[in-house]
């Protein structure tokens, strides 16, 4: 049983490190700051969660996991209030995104 | 009402966290969530807004699906960051919901799901940025928006 | 196989500060500084778990609080000039 656990938590481990490493790989290479939010999203979300599935598999039911799942759900709050503050304020500083623009924006 | 659910919830959150249960450190965490509680109610923080109670229902059904929308898209990303071939774009969305919970709510889902940002919003529309027209389809189609809609339940 | 996750997170802060030197605006700076504080949060957990004493992630916990304020109260210092009303 133990073995089972541990190959889930390599698995979840890998796709993490997968995420965050494209993530960053991502911020650096994407023309401007409202294509570069998007990989700061990946980082945020699937990082985070793969990270906190594969320990919340190695610590089974205790106060651990519940502190695991804390963490997880305050970063999920957070995460898209950072995202839209730094958006909207780069708008509100006239910073125009790359790109075509559909219709009429705001 | 909306206080005495508050203070439970915080209760929960002090006891799981702290993980001593003596008599002390009970007390203390019972003084420390009243006042708490106080300081919201002060502050004219519980209401609808604060503790969205009408969501509870529903909110488990809407997170399962938010998980997988949020694992296609990390993929659907990290595919164009790794092809490199990004073609942004700008759109505006209306939002159908009601109550104002339920359009932060939304617009917290579309920035949630990486590839696409909402970067403004005056009143009920939004301005959404995606890294794709995929993306931005997904978004003009109006699925997420009916299903906040269903989950807000005022309709 | 902790030890693989904390050698990912190095590699990803590096790549990060590399954004943060070039970065041509302020927003891609406050940009990236969040982003290191999450991984920073993963890091922290890890290295709990790695050296056997789970009680890291109350630092965790507040490290991800504290990451979001600060980003916050820079982003408002930035665009307002000042972190409250003025008397």
């Amino acid at each position: 049983m133990e073995v089972i656990f541990d190959i889930f938590t390599g698995i979840c481990f890998f796709i993490g490190s997968l995420s965050i490493i494209i993530g960053a790989c991502g911020l650096i290479k994407l023309p401007d700051v409202f294509s570069r939010i998007h990989a700061a999203g990946m980082i945020d979300t699937g990082g985070t969660a793969f990270f906190i599935l594969g320990m919340v598999f190695q610590t089974g039911w205790s106060l651990v996991t519940v502190k695991l799942i804390l963490i997880g759900v305050f970063v999920f709050f957070t995460s898209p209030v950072t995202s839209h503050v730094t958006a909207n304020l780069a708008r509100q500083k006239d910073l125009v995104p790359v790109g075509k623009k559909i219709g009429k924006i705001l | 009402m909306k206080s005495l659910i508050l203070f439970l919830i915080l209760l929960c959150l002090w006891l799981l966290i702290s993980g001593y249960y003596n008599f002390l450190l009970i007390g203390l965490g019972i003084i420390s969530c009243a006042f708490c509680v106080y300081v919201a109610k002060r502050g004219k923080l519980i209401d609808d807004e604060g503790l969205p109670l009408f969501f509870m229902p529903r909110l488990l059904n809407y997170l399962i699906w938010l998980f997988k929308e949020i694992l296609m898209s990390n993929l659907a990303t990290a595919k164009v960051i790794i092809n490199g071939k990004v073609e942004p774009e700008t759109f505006t969305v209306k939002a159908s919901q009601v109550t104002d919970v339920a359009k932060v709510t939304y617009a917290n889902s579309i920035t949630l799901t990486p590839g696409t940002v909402t970067t403004k919003m005056h009143k009920d529309v939004f301005e959404v940025h995606a890294l794709n027209a995929d993306f931005g389809n997904d978004v003009r189609t109006n699925k997420m928006d009916k299903k906040v809609t269903w989950l807000e339940g005022k309709k | 196989m902790f030890l693989a996750g904390l050698i990912a997170c190095a590699i990803t802060g590096i790549l990060i500060l590399v954004r943060i030197i070039l970065g041509e605006t302020t927003f891609d700076r406050v940009l990236a500084v969040n982003s290191l504080g999450t991984v920073i949060v993963i890091g922290i957990s890890l290295h709990g778990f790695y050296s056997n004493r789970p009680e890291f992630l109350d630092i965790a916990i507040v490290y991800a609080l504290i990451n979001f304020i600060g980003t916050v109260a820079v982003l408002k210092l930035f665009s307002t000039g000042s972190l409250g009303r003025d008397k």
